[in-house]
């Protein structure tokens, strides 16, 4: 600000960059008061997705001395050919909650634009803030200008939070994520306290929770609900209300789970496990934003299992010990997006442009051969079938330098842009003849699984589900009646290796003083019935479920690696003609069911054979047509968004699936393969935790036979996301059905 | 042949796994939207440059239900390229590919929306043919009986699983898309729960085609 007091820099100054639009709004609220006190002659003004187009325009044309923006916007921006005259001048970009970006490709994303920026403006200092760092060094090289050092300064860490485990009257159930059991301590608690925020880990949760709290709220305080899923007036009015210290309560989720300092929020409750340490970290650090006081926090483990997360999550705080996953090299997908927004703004040089690339930590060993693939791939598609000779997307001119062949493209790119992986989502609004009030989104997957008359709740109200028109979803509000739920996916967190270990350790105590008594006797009564996996063993429960032969593998691997086991094991019990029809998977363990129970687990868990097979299965699997569809959406290969978009009916769109089996087919080694292979094998599939895991245990392996479902087993059932096995199991099942339908239709028995 | 059998205004016919339509009387088979050319149309719009391998795959499939029908005339049900630009288009190896399979038999092109205009290929092109008693047409007409028809790409849904449906009542039979690079929509749809009759079928392709009442 003292270099902007005198009024004489013209342009652009500072960039501030943060990951929630929110943050950004907020940092401006907080920028400009003590500037207009001052009376100093600064502008600031902030660019997200939900910025005017007109103001957008100005701000290309005559830019701010302050901007702040998001990753995506910054891309955007330096997507248009006066990027030069636009950033001229900037002296300074300052990364907030770069722990957050750093462990996302929207990171990766920005960095490769500050190279950009780098480019454009020599002189530019970086800077990165954070309040939650395991490593310092690795956020080091990731934010530096490569090779360039990076000073680090560490700011007193301020007292240690007062954080403990919510004491309810009620015990939490044995399974499930609503935490409803817990509502009037709850209640006691917004009472006893100023403003209180109470985080959730799912959208679907913060909805229910809210709903309930609502109907215990008999004081009629003021209480709000804030998601990602919810129309933005109806976030804005809940931020604004926030900010004027009007509500008592907030129910949120990730949306507000950044470093926003809104003051007056003296309590954090966290509802469920917090998966992950520095995310509990982060969490606390929204109560009491002084640095004498501690931040006070509370824990509420929505089941039985989450109280073991929590007990374990309590203890990593207070010894600081925050987790962490190494990252691999910068994403390829990411690459070809950034070739796509350089022809944006003009042509390029190859060599140039690979040059200014290294020069993002991510991206420091990027070997020239894996750069060249992907301008192979933004310009010709990159088939071995050479079939796009007269269409390229991007060609070379005489000069040497590459451009669009197609200059309307850009708008194409455009709307494309970013690394923010959407679930299809539906608009929800109330009926009205001329588009009534939109109240938020739903997943398209939830919107077909409604009949007219259904309810659901959003943004805490219940409402009927009326219709689909023009791909938007007609409800009507419905009060009293129980909701069905809406689910949104949203993002599943994976419990870190360090907090799985931990519970592991745990659970071997001969007593659990330190625990609650409902969870001392749940485990107790594990103990009897069956027994507590153990470190270095493998325990396996097998039972009947509702007349069909379930297994419990109890890996502590982590959610990815418990999924991928779970695809591996479905995979060669198929083989073996055991008829898996699904599979279901925690961070702690995986249940399958099928038509034919298992007697011998060892031939299962033969290392040799999972790996040997590694190969074929993993092209099959749904886990990788998922990893598949969002490499290709961000490598530009998939248009989520296009100009020519219908509005009714979706015949015209095809599966990303069809793609990804095509490629297979008959083009197995192309570029987005590779990156999908590489991406699942880090990311979704963690075959490493696996490999380690059955080293670990070697052939250590206890099979329980039980009569019917253990008390650990019990929570899986009510886990979302289970997968099916499209194998012969399925296959019999849907022609059963289908007989069934057609006999009880009378439809079976009518002359042809 | 693995295929769910019925009958349509007196003519037998067999649903194919495929989503092909195979009439044994005039040892005839029909297909519908093909959009052969879809990733060729796309990139020279200027949009992704898709894998260029669907028209290979569609063919391969057709070839296959002509090899083990051996049907002796083929009628391809509208939308058989994605645009008319498309079908010219079509690299020569494709083109020699198409010409061989209509070469051997009686084959009919019945026009879309995609492509209204005659093909630059050997073949009869027409809006609609009769064959008594049926008729095939690209789209339904809503008063029309023993008509064969595609146009919707139709697909139902039976215990979560979505698969490319044929959609059939006393009138009419609706055909799935046949190409490689298509989408479906659902049978719920308005556009087809009030275009079949009450009574109207789904059946699912896959591996054994199966019958459903039609989800609406």
């Amino acid at each position: 600000m003292a270099e902007l007091a005198d009024g004489q820099h013209q342009g652009l100054h500072t960039l501030y960059v943060s990951p929630l639009k929110a943050l950004a709004a907020d940092i401006k609220r907080n920028l400009r008061t003590p500037v207009d006190e001052m009376g100093l002659p600064i502008r600031i003004d902030d660019r997200t997705g939900d910025t005017p187009q007109s103001r957008k325009k100005r701000q290309r044309a005559d830019p701010p001395h302050i901007l702040l923006t998001t990753p995506e916007s910054l891309a955007l921006l330096t997507s248009y050919d006066d990027a030069a005259r636009t950033f001229a001048g900037l002296q300074r970009v300052v990364v907030d909650e770069i722990h957050a970006l750093a462990e996302s490709k929207r990171g990766d994303q920005l960095m490769l634009a500050l190279a950009r920026l780098q480019t454009l403006c020599p002189n530019l200092r970086r800077v990165g803030l954070s309040a939650t760092v395991d490593d310092p060094q690795a956020i080091a090289r990731f934010l530096a200008c490569h090779p360039d050092p990076c000073k680090i300064l560490q700011a007193d860490p301020g007292p240690i939070p007062d954080i403990r485990m919510l004491e309810a009257a009620e015990a939490p159930p044995w399974a499930g994520g609503g935490a409803a059991y817990s509502i009037p301590a709850v209640m006691q608690q917004i009472k006893a306290h100023n403003t209180t925020l109470i985080f959730h880990n799912t959208r679907a949760q913060a909805e229910i929770f809210f709903h309930n709290l609502w109907l215990a709220n008999d004081d009629s305080l003021p209480i709000g609900i804030h998601h990602g899923s919810l129309d933005r007036e109806q976030r804005t009015r809940v931020e604004a209300a926030m900010v004027r210290g009007e509500l008592r309560a907030i129910v949120c989720t990730g949306s507000l789970d950044l470093g926003l300092d809104w003051g007056d929020v003296d309590l954090v409750i966290q509802i469920g496990a917090p998966k992950n340490v520095k995310r509990l970290v982060q969490r606390i650090g929204r109560a009491n934003h002084s640095y004498n006081t501690p931040s006070k926090a509370l824990l509420v483990p929505a089941n039985r299992f989450e109280v073991l997360e929590c007990c374990a999550a309590l203890e990593a705080v207070r010894e600081a010990d925050l987790d962490g996953e190494p990252r691999g090299p910068g994403p390829r997908d990411v690459l070809c997006q950034h070739i796509l927004i350089a022809a944006c703004a003009g042509p390029f040089d190859a060599d140039d442009l690979y040059v200014e690339m290294t020069s993002a930590g991510a991206y420091a060993d990027l070997p020239r051969g894996e750069f060249d693939a992907c301008l192979d791939f933004c310009a010709t598609g990159g088939y071995a079938l050479q079939a796009y000779d007269k269409w390229q997307r991007l060609l070379q001119r005489p000069d040497g330098r590459w451009q669009l062949r197609d200059p309307r493209a850009t708008q194409r790119i455009r709307m494309n842009l970013g690394t923010i992986q959407d679930t299809d989502t539906l608009k929800v609004r109330l009926k009205r003849s001329r588009g009534g009030k939109p109240l938020g989104e739903i997943e398209e997957a939830f919107a077909a699984s409604l009949t007219p008359g259904d309810t659901f709740l959003i943004g805490g109200q219940t409402v009927r589900y009326e219709g689909l028109r023009d791909m938007t979803v007609e409800v009507t509000r419905r009060s009293g009646k129980k909701p069905k739920i809406a689910t949104f996916t949203g993002t599943k967190f994976a419990t870190s290796t360090q907090l799985n270990a931990r519970i592991l350790s745990l659970l071997q105590q001969g007593s659990w003083p330190n625990l609650p008594d409902h969870t001392a006797a749940w485990l107790t009564l594990q103990r009897q019935v069956s027994q507590l996996p153990q470190p270095g063993r493998l325990l396996i429960e097998s039972f009947p479920h509702q007349g069909r032969p379930h297994l419990c593998i109890y890996g502590f691997a982590g959610r990815n690696a418990q999924q991928t086991l779970g695809l591996l094991l479905t995979k060669r019990m198929e083989e073996m003609g055991l008829d898996p029809l699904g599979f279901v998977a925690t961070d702690y363990a995986t249940m399958i069911w099928g038509l034919k129970p298992l007697n011998d687990p060892a031939p299962l868990f033969d290392l040799t054979t999972l790996r040997d097979g590694l190969d074929s299965w993993l092209g099959e699997n749904a886990v990788m047509k998922r990893s598949f569809r969002a490499c290709a959406t961000i490598a530009g290969l998939i248009e989520r968004n296009s100009p020519t978009a219908r509005k009714n009916g979706r015949q015209a769109t095809f599966s990303s699936d069809i793609l990804y089996d095509t490629l297979r087919k008959y083009d197995p080694d192309h570029l987005m393969l590779q990156i999908t292979r590489t991406e699942a094998l880090r990311g979704l599939v963690d075959f490493g935790r696996i490999e380690e895991m059955i080293n670990r245990i070697r052939t250590r392996i206890d099979l329980v036979q039980l009569p019917a479902i253990s008390p650990l087993a019990a929570p899986l059932l009510l886990e979302v996301g289970k997968i099916p096995i499209k194998g012969a199991g399925l296959e019999k099942l849907l022609q059963q059905e289908a007989a069934d339908l057609m006999q009880q239709s009378g439809l079976a028995d009518l002359p042809d | 042949m693995t295929g769910y059998d019925f009958s349509l205004s007196g003519a037998r016919l067999a649903a194919l796994r495929s989503g092909a339509l195979y009439w044994p009387d005039q040892n005839l088979l029909c297909v519908s939207d093909l959009h052969l050319g879809k990733s060729e149309r796309q990139a020279r719009r200027g949009g992704p440059t898709l894998p260029p391998y669907e028209v290979q795959d569609t063919l391969d499939r057709l070839a296959k239900d002509l090899q083990q029908t051996q049907a002796t005339t083929v009628i391809c049900l509208g939308d058989s390229f994605d645009d008319t630009a498309a079908a010219s288009a079509l690299p020569q190896a494709h083109r020699h590919r198409i010409t061989e399979l209509i070469s051997a038999r009686r084959w009919i092109w019945i026009s879309g929306n995609h492509d209204p205009a005659p093909l630059d290929l050997p073949g009869d092109h027409h809006a609609d043919v009769s064959i008594t008693p049926l008729t095939f047409r690209h789209i339904a007409q809503p008063d029309a009986t023993g008509e064969i028809s595609g146009h919707y790409h139709p697909k139902a849904r039976l215990r979560g699983t979505s698969r490319p449906a044929f959609l059939l009542d006393d009138k009419r039979l609706i055909l799935p898309a046949f190409g490689t690079y298509t989408g479906g929509l659902r049978s719920s749809d308005p556009a087809l729960s009030t275009l079949m009759g009450p009574r109207a079928l789904a059946i699912l392709t896959g591996p054994h085609p199966m019958p459903i009442p039609m989800p609406r």
